[in-house]
């Protein structure tokens, strides 16, 4: 049943994180949590060239009714965002894991990727979570 | 029992559904070692008539003197059909609009409002108000903070020529941000703001820098300039604004090339009767740009179900009972009931009402100054340009000067010797349109025979015989 | 919309001065080319227009409105009428003491009822509104630890059933807000909350009765623990209306509070404000509360400015506040007088107790139903939610279409599908029973025709609104030629 993809991770904080395997990671939120927030309305996108801590808020999604901060999974350089989301807050509703990606991150050590989990402990949680 | 309507029946019915003998019995869960007595130092209660006579008698001590102060509150006339309307039940009963079906009308009144100011002040968006003129402004610095993306300092420019109690309050509300304020002195011969002493700030980081319009003194300032030095360096420009002088001068959104960034101010000149402060309400507009830094409530139109038009709390994410500790401020309600005056104030006086009254009390803050000027030893103590207000120069002791004239039931202006000393024996006088001529000779008059007494010294010549 | 109504050189003119006189002195390159595009129409298409508007809304003198900690009670017209007397209205904020002899008689003596009925040392009256009041509070919190070099506290602590405007203050003031947890019967876990006090913690800010609808009984324990640790007590007064000449805040150990005018004293809420939020403070705190003030010394009203207060946290508008309010909430009290404030926590509480007993009777679920209500409770509609598929949101819509005002919905946030009901003091007894005839009406509804239920509101102006598109389609204002 679940669509949760397998090449990439998750926080529990419902990140998703791909490594481009160029150094760049990719981030955004699950199709699971755009489904908790309901109808996105606005995204606030770090600026590129920030320095985003991982655990840290960097960005945040907002539906009428919610507010929720995204956390990087990682840290680094934010090298480039979706900026197709500006006008079109919704493509995160119908694409989480697709086209609604929300910035890439340029890590300059290793990823601590203990706390991260692979799609079956995603999905574990999220049965956990309901 | 006052605004209480249970019978002894009704009591009693309702203590046997509860299942207890007495109310009092109903606060069991307050331990008694708590509990309070009689409240003996309160006075009995009153009835409605003995309350009234004490009103009245209250209100009569304070008198009706013939005012010319201005100095962030003005006593424009108000339209009858203004506060008739607004004390209508539905609006002054009515809570926030939550349940936005059962609330067409606030909303769709506040989305008017909102309509309203963005027309008056030429910016993009306003929000629903908030408290006043002041607090709108502590508003906008933490807006231009959190906006000014650019800027990392937290740091502010503040003229000193801006109200003096706006500065107080901007400091007690953003100093335990680690908001910094830094005062830019003026000009003593225009009395506009000290060019010379901003270019000093120019190429250093400031999120914004505030420019009145008029300022303090009644002086215009050069907001062009101001607006794009601002804009030069990196800063958002803040604009204060008296919202008549915006119905006669050119409003916020067109100043310099880009327009100013936030525009706020004291809303009290639209349809609020002066009356001891408060309640006023303070107005926010914006760039659309800056719209989700707005603080406050904001309306937006939009359709229901059968695709009608009607009227929502928008952008709600940002306030603090979505975003509790991230919100864009802790305020939660506007000043919504005199918002619902300013906006039937608006609509009756229209473009033209308000130009008028704006020409009429700046032509008698005119006829005011060339009277007063007459008397020897007055004088006008700027060269710039006014809007209806103007600081005059006394011979004689300022503070005196006023207790005197208000021993004659004339309250003859804002002293300025506290706040401005280096002005000298300097008053901050108004007339608006509801002064007359009759209004402005009892003035000129009585500071005539104030002055006579006050520089009539005792003879120190011996007669010459 | 009025501008629907606007024709150009149309007027409203027996308003504005008769002639339009010269802008003489200003430099034509500061006046406006054009006139601002206000509306443009005859004044009683103005009053036809804002009446019908006013038509559309729901309010206290219009309908039964139960919202939960809004303390919708009746505000008696004396309060509005005595207010607006002229020589009320025409005082100039500036005006000197000599021709303000009356305004700060009622101003003191507001001062005077606010201390004895909170039991605080002091009083100021000048915040604007509840969450100004917070503001202030939390303010003088920091400048008493700042006084004292006391400046390694960072942390204000919540319950995580608090109105957001608490943390949002805590912040304003620089502070970090930490939540704590409620426990199953209501009361705040108390275990939670010793684990979070230590040197960091500032102080509390605690509602009493809380946001649950329950009065918090280890107060005192409370109190003594959050002093042990160097923190001060925080009242917020959304709830004294619960409580109003039965326990003080003072008595109970808090240090700062604010009090709700708007709420407790009956001031209109104006369709959001304006509202008046005075705070008091017990004797350590009163060096920092906020001015103006008004002071007696038996002959003669001043007023209390910096120089008699040098370490006050300042002011917080530009003259003393909602004045009018404030001068509302005192007729009122006057009004009511000693005996009338405990008759209002007597009635309100019987009423709320009354309902909550009949609604519980009638299927309803209550949050904490082994608690005494307040002069508020909270239903759950958890239950018709998962049977039903009608959630608390359904049922607030159609109580609009049953000529009720929806009691308020989803807070506080951790009761599920709740429903947070204050009936205030000057309901009667048949409207109480009306409400509770609605519910049921209601129930039976959601149960038969749930799709109705979930449609409602029906006969309303409008329908329920598409708020995404209100968020994402942004149409904030009527522009000329739109």
């Amino acid at each position: 049943m679940s669509n949760t993809p397998t090449d990439r991770r998750y926080a529990k904080s419902h990140e998703w994180l791909k490594d481009e395997g160029d150094g760049n990671f990719t981030i955004g939120i699950t199709d699971h949590a755009q489904g908790l927030l309901g109808d996105l309305v606005f995204v606030d996108l770090p600026e590129v060239g920030t320095v985003v801590e991982a655990g840290n808020d960097c960005a945040v999604v907002e539906s009428v009714k919610a507010a929720s901060d995204v956390y990087s999974p990682v840290t680094g350089e934010v090298i480039a965002v979706n900026e197709a989301l500006d006008g079109a807050p919704e493509t995160i509703n119908d694409d989480a894991f697709g086209n609604g990606w929300m910035f890439k991150v340029k890590v300059a050590d290793a990823v601590e990727s203990d706390s991260l989990l692979d799609a079956a402990g995603y999905d574990a949680l999220i049965a956990e979570e309901e | 029992m006052p605004f209480i309507p249970h019978t002894e029946n009704d009591i009693k019915e309702m203590l046997a559904t509860i299942g207890v003998d007495h109310i009092d019995a109903l606060f069991d869960e307050i331990p008694s070692e708590l509990r309070c007595g009689e409240l003996d130092a309160i006075p009995p209660g009153m009835p409605e008539m003995e309350v009234s006579r004490l009103m009245q008698m209250r209100a009569r001590a304070d008198g009706q003197p013939l005012c010319f102060i201005g100095a962030g509150a003005y006593d424009h006339h108000i339209p009858a059909a203004v506060w008739e309307l607004t004390t209508r039940g539905e609006f002054y009963t009515a809570y926030t609009p939550y349940q936005a079906e059962a609330s067409q009308g606030t909303l769709q009144l506040l989305y008017e409002y909102q309509s309203m100011m963005t027309a008056l002040t030429g910016m993009d968006v306003s929000n629903a108000s908030l408290y006043d003129g002041a607090s709108a402004l502590a508003e906008a610095v933490l807006m231009a903070v959190r906006g000014n993306r650019k800027s990392k300092s937290k740091r502010i420019l503040l003229p000193r020529n801006l109200h003096p109690t706006y500065r107080r309050v901007v400091h007690t509300i953003v100093r335990n941000q680690q908001i910094e304020l830094v005062e830019v002195g003026y000009d003593r011969v225009t009395g506009s703001i000290d060019h010379a002493e901003l270019e000093r700030y120019s190429g250093e980081d400031f999120a914004a820098l505030v420019i009145p319009q008029p300022n303090f003194f009644g002086i215009l300032e050069a907001v062009d300039e101001l607006t794009n030095w601002a804009h030069d360096n990196g800063m958002l420009a803040i604009a204060v604004v008296n919202p008549m002088a915006m119905a006669i001068l050119r409003p916020a959104g067109e100043w310099g090339d880009l327009g100013a960034d936030i525009c706020c101010g004291e809303g009290q000149p639209l349809g609020a009767p002066v009356s001891s402060g408060g309640p006023y309400f303070g107005f926010l507009c914006s760039t659309d740009k800056l719209v989700r830094q707005m603080p406050g409530r904001i309306i937006g139109k939009t359709v229901d179900l059968d695709g009608k038009i009607g009227y929502a709390l928008t952008l709600q994410a940002r306030e603090q009972h979505i975003r509790r500790s991230k919100a864009t401020s802790n305020i939660c309600t506007n000043q919504g009931l005199m918002v619902t005056a300013a906006t039937i104030h608006m609509t009756l006086m229209g473009g033209e009402g308000l130009q008028r009254v704006a020409a009429a009390s700046h032509a008698n803050t005119g006829k005011l100054t060339q009277a007063l000027t007459s008397l020897p030893g007055v004088e006008t103590v700027f060269k710039g340009a006014v809007f209806h207000e103007q600081v005059l120069r006394l011979p004689i002791e300022v503070t005196k000067a006023l207790r005197a004239l208000a021993a004659h039931n004339v309250l003859g202006g804002f002293d300025l010797s506290d706040d401005y000393p280096e002005l000298g024996d300097a008053v901050l006088v108004c007339a608006t349109e509801l002064r007359n001529e009759d209004d402005i000779e009892n003035y000129r008059g009585k500071l005539e025979r104030v002055i006579q007494s006050q520089v009539q010294t005792p003879c120190q010549l011996k007669p010459d015989w | 919309m009025i501008y629907e109504h606007s024709r150009v050189g149309r007027r409203a003119m027996a308003q504005a001065p008769s002639e339009k006189v010269e802008m003489a002195g200003i430099p034509d390159a500061m006046l406006r080319a054009s006139q601002p595009p206000l509306p443009e129409v005859s004044e009683m298409q103005a009053v036809r227009h804002f009446t019908r508007l006013s038509q559309k809304n729901f309010s206290i003198d219009t309908q039964f409105y139960p919202l939960g900690s809004c303390t919708m009670k009746y505000n008696p017209r004396a309060c509005n009428t005595l207010a607006s007397l002229p020589g009320m209205l025409s005082r100039h904020p500036l005006a000197p003491d000599t021709h303000s002899q009356g305004f700060m008689a009622c101003l003191y003596e507001l001062q005077d009822i606010l201390k004895i009925v909170t039991g605080m040392h002091a009083v100021s009256l000048t915040p604007a509104a509840g969450a100004q009041g917070e503001f202030a509070g939390v303010a003088m919190i920091r400048a008493y630890h700042d006084a004292r070099g006391d400046k390694e506290r960072s942390e204000i602590l919540v319950p995580d059933a608090a109105h957001g405007t608490n943390p949002a203050s805590a912040v304003m003031c620089g502070y970090k807000a930490r939540e704590i947890p409620t426990g199953s019967d209501g009361d705040i876990d108390i275990e939670a909350l010793k684990s979070a006090l230590g040197p960091q913690t500032a102080g509390i800010m605690l509602t009493n009765p809380s946001t649950v609808g329950v009065f918090e009984r280890r107060i005192k324990e409370i109190a003594e623990l959050v002093h042990a640790a160097g923190g001060l007590l925080y009242y917020d007064g959304a709830n004294l209306n619960a409580i109003l000449g039965k326990v003080r805040p003072g008595d109970m150990g808090f240090d700062v509070i604010h009090m709700n005018l708007h709420k407790t004293f009956s001031t209109p809420h104006g369709g959001g404000g304006p509202g008046a939020g005075p705070v008091g403070v017990s004797k350590r705190l009163e060096p920092y509360l906020p001015i103006p003030m008004v002071d007696f010394d038996g002959n003669d009203y001043r007023w209390l400015t910096e120089q008699d207060r040098p370490d006050s946290i300042g002011r917080l508008s530009a003259f003393a506040g909602n004045a009018g309010v404030l001068i509302r909430a005192y007729i009122y009290a006057r009004l009511l007088g000693r005996e009338g404030m405990h008759r209002v926590s007597e009635y309100s509480t019987l009423n709320a107790n009354y309902l909550l007993k009949r609604l519980m009777e009638a299927g309803f679920d209550a949050a904490y139903p082994e608690r005494r209500a307040s002069h508020e409770f909270i239903l759950t509609l958890k239950k018709q939610a998962k049977e039903l598929g009608v959630n608390t949101m359904d049922f607030a819509k159609r109580l609009l279409d049953y000529g009720v005002h929806a009691p308020t919905t989803y807070f506080p946030l951790l009761v599920p599908e709740c429903l947070l009901v204050e009936p205030t003091e000057t309901e009667a007894k048949e409207d109480l029973d009306r409400f509770v005839e609605i519910m049921q009406t209601i129930k039976q509804e959601a149960e038969s025709q749930p799709e109705m239920v979930k449609q409602a509101p029906h006969t309303m102006p409008v329908r329920r609104l598409d708020d995404v598109r209100a968020a994402r389609e942004l149409d904030l204002a009527w522009k000329p030629g739109a």
